[in-house]
């Protein structure tokens, strides 16, 4: 990359060419999908559309960001250099390391976000996910990735500390902790749906358990170190618990794995604390590489899959639950609803943990913080569009019955169908029986969540690629499996790490509790993190009104929260560097999620209506209980009591974290407001230039044609 | 690209990818920084890198 200042030649007319082409191509894909109407839109319009858009927000608007905004530059040594350690820091390909931050950054969010967002048609959803990750989500993972490594790979938590004081420090801090036991919930709530009542989906999940420490032991006595082999025989032995799973189902042993919601939430905890309490090598570590593989190979397929099929969408470009904000998935209305459902995928804060983690401390070349941190964040963007693909080719009256809350539905197949007519679309009872026992399932009613939805359009569009009809039940609970490997893979790494920020802090109260090698304290705070989601995993299992209805909106709130705290940390920076002029960059997209989330928190406190306002819901229930009445979808005074002890902890929870971030805000304004007066420069907290030795190569083994420049890495 | 190139390439990103090539980096590392001292047997030194990440949780995102 250029030094600021140099000169660069002019584009030759080739690159022009190109890039005028890429424009050509994305406007067109734009105007097929936003203009054209009552005439059915191939899913290959929505591919293009994003990839042209990537490819020019990477080509232009990152380099730019790298160029005149971060000022990077390669003549000074990154932290992986100059405190090279072989464990923590180490310079390490960029290629790499894009896959290793890629893996990090992507899990389940981006996959359920997007089918929960459909029910407003694919045009809100699409938009968000290609414009928010282009000008706010990859700015967010770039401008954090790059503030970490010029300060040592500092986490977001110090930076906040450091740069906009020691109150906002610890805001942020509660903040992300509270953040990381929803988002928990809310993930451990997503495979319970996809699980319960389905002896298929169980067994192959609960055989990751075996295979994991199978490979853990093997591993760590037989063969250590060799992961790749290791690899491959947990993913064939995966497989065989896939096609095993159907057997099980057909066979006597079925009834054993047909568990309720509540035995799988006891399963779930259960599960969480052993494997946050067991050393990394048996469980978590072998799960890790099989998630990582699943991930990469299953994401490749269904993109194969996608352009081979290219599929119609059935759903509207709009739908008029985006207006009415009636919607049965989510209540309220597009704005700013849709930008809260889709928070992974277009702006995800949880990835400023990461970019604020292991990243920054491996990275070669300070100029590669665009490829890693923006080119990443697009590749996700790219998954999340294609589950909003996968949930749009579905028919919307099985979207619906698979996707309004069971309250609503019922449970039998009439029921649903009656109560999808009622939302002015049809679905019969047969086609509803017909598309479960399709998939190899016993009902497909109100299996919320949005995993069930995007493996039934994952099954649709894989099975007419690979294996037909036949084998449409064999990819549902693939795809079922790719999404709980990986929550599970998040659900025990998060407990982790909500331990040993737990432990961080309560150590500084009671010394013994810090220690990390203490086991009694070990156990208390993985008990205490592991009970924190838990109850919210409950709670929503048992809720009336459906968990996901309720607690998603808070998932989504809680994240983009975390995003307006790394969006106030990287404009801090900015303006404290003397950037005044460039601080746009994170500003707009940090009011836009400002504005977003206030409003949805707001509503979602403040709302007289009780399908969106949490007190509001609470006094409509509370009164009814008085009464001694009981409201639909409650079915006594117990289900009552619970609408309203969960209305009520839901309202505090959006109401706190609304709090917390305003007290960010407002503290970093002050910062801001002092730097910006004060005649000279404010001390930065940036490590000190030192001038860069190390010679990046097109990488150790590397291609020839790489040209370490803009070209081939754009795609994602 | 000849496909033996390209299987090769894919072998490399997917050592480097999981770490499975660490341990061939600490050799040479260890070879230029204590030359004649004996280095750590693979099975001792996957354990040491493993059990690291005991201590040092990497969180996953959602």
């Amino acid at each position: 990359m250029t030094i600021p200042g140099s000169t660069r030649p002019r584009p030759g007319w080739r690159s022009v060419l190109t890039w005028t082409a890429v424009s050509i191509a994305g406007a067109a894909a734009w105007g097929m999908i936003a203009l054209v109407r009552g005439e059915e839109i191939s899913a290959f319009w929505l591919v293009v559309a994003a990839l042209g858009s990537y490819a020019i927000g990477y080509r232009f608007y990152a380099l730019f960001i790298a160029r005149k905004v971060l000022q990077v530059d390669d003549t000074r040594a990154t932290p992986a250099e100059r405190l090279d350690d072989a464990v923590d820091y180490q310079p390490t390909d960029r290629r790499v390391l894009l896959g290793h931050h890629f893996a990090a950054i992507a899990g389940a969010g981006p996959l359920v976000g997007p089918v929960l967002a459909a029910q407003m048609g694919y045009l809100p959803g699409t938009m968000w996910i290609i414009i928010g990750a282009i000008f706010a989500g990859a700015v967010q993972d770039m401008v954090v990735l790059f503030i970490s490594m010029r300060r040592n790979g500092k986490s977001l938590g110090q930076m906040a500390r450091d740069e906009i004081g020691p109150f906002g420090g610890a805001a942020a801090l509660i903040g992300v902790f509270s953040i990381m036991i929803i988002i928990l919930a809310v993930l451990a709530l997503v495979v319970v749906n996809a699980l319960a009542q389905s002896p298929w989906g169980t067994f192959s999940i609960a055989m990751t358990i075996p295979i994991a420490l199978l490979m853990g032991f093997y591993l760590r006595t037989i063969r250590p170190g060799r992961v790749l082999e290791t690899s491959l025989i947990g993913v064939v032995l995966l497989v065989l618990a896939i096609v095993a799973g159907g057997w099980v189902q057909s066979s006597s042993w079925a009834d054993a794995f047909t568990l309720t919601p509540q035995t799988l939430v006891f399963c779930l905890v259960a599960y969480g604390f052993v494997a946050a309490v067991l050393p990394v090598w048996m469980l978590l570590a072998p799960r890790d590489y099989l998630s990582t593989f699943m991930k990469i190979g299953t994401i490749a397929l269904l993109a194969v899959g996608v352009l081979i099929v290219s599929p119609t969408l059935q759903t509207d470009a709009v739908s008029e639950f985006a207006l009415s904000g009636l919607g049965p998935v989510f209540s309220g209305e597009l704005f700013p609803f849709v930008f809260i459902t889709i928070a992974c995928g277009a702006l995800s804060g949880f990835h400023a943990l990461i970019a604020s983690g292991t990243t920054p401390k491996m990275i070669q070349k300070e100029s590669q913080v665009r490829m890693i941190g923006y080119g990443a964040m697009l590749m996700e963007s790219f998954v999340a569009v294609m589950a909003l693909i996968a949930a749009c080719i579905l028919d919307p009256g099985l979207y619906f019955a698979m996707n309004a809350p069971a309250g609503v539905l019922g449970t039998t197949v009439e029921s649903a169908s009656q109560a999808v007519a009622n939302l002015g679309f049809t679905i019969t009872p047969q086609d509803l029986q017909a598309a479960a026992d399709a998939v190899g399932e016993e009902t497909l009613v109100a299996r919320t969540g949005g995993a069930p939805t995007l493996a039934v359009g994952m099954s649709e569009i894989l099975s007419s690629v690979f294996g037909g009809e036949g084998l449409k039940a064999f990819w549902y609970h693939f795809a079922i499996m790719f999404e709980a490997l990986f929550i599970l893979t998040t659900v025990d790494a998060g407990t982790r790490v909500g331990r040993f920020m737990l432990q961080d802090t309560l150590g500084n109260v009671w010394k013994p509790l810090g220690r990390v090698g203490w086991k009694p304290g070990l156990w208390l705070t993985s008990a205490l993190v592991v009970l924190a989601w838990g109850y919210f995993l409950y709670a929503g299992v048992n809720d009336p009104l459906g968990g996901i209805n309720q607690l998603f909106p808070l998932f989504g709130i809680a994240n983009q929260l975390l995003a307006a705290i790394a969006l106030t940390v990287a404009t801090t920076v900015l303006v404290k560097s003397g950037r005044l002029k460039w601080a746009w960059v994170t500003a707009v997209p940090l009011a836009w999620v400002a504005v977003v989330t206030l409003t949805a928190s707001w509503q979602k406190v403040f709302s007289s209506d009780p399908r969106i306002g949490f007190f509001a819901q609470r006094e409509r229930y509370a009164d009814a209980l008085a009464q001694g009445e009981v409201l639909a979808p409650a079915k006594d005074l117990d289900q009552m009591r619970t609408v309203v002890t969960n209305s009520t902890v839901d309202g505090v929870l959006a109401a706190f974290f609304a709090l917390l971030v305003v007290i960010i805000i407002l503290n970093a304004a002050l910062v801001c407001w002092r730097a910006v007066r004060s005649p000279e420069p404010l001390p930065s907290s940036e490590a000190p230039y030192v001038e860069s030795r190390l010679l990046v190569t097109a990488g150790a083994r590397a291609s020839t044609e790489d040209d370490g420049e803009d070209g081939a890495e754009a795609r994602p | 690209m000849s496909p033996r190139r390209l299987l090769g390439l894919v072998r490399w990103y997917l050592r480097e990818l999981t770490g499975e090539s660490a341990y061939d980096r600490y050799l040479e590392r260890h070879r230029l920084a204590h030359p004649g001292a004996p280095a750590l047997p693979r099975r001792e030194f996957e354990r040491m890198r493993t059990d690291r990440a005991d201590a040092h949780p990497r969180t996953r995102c959602c």
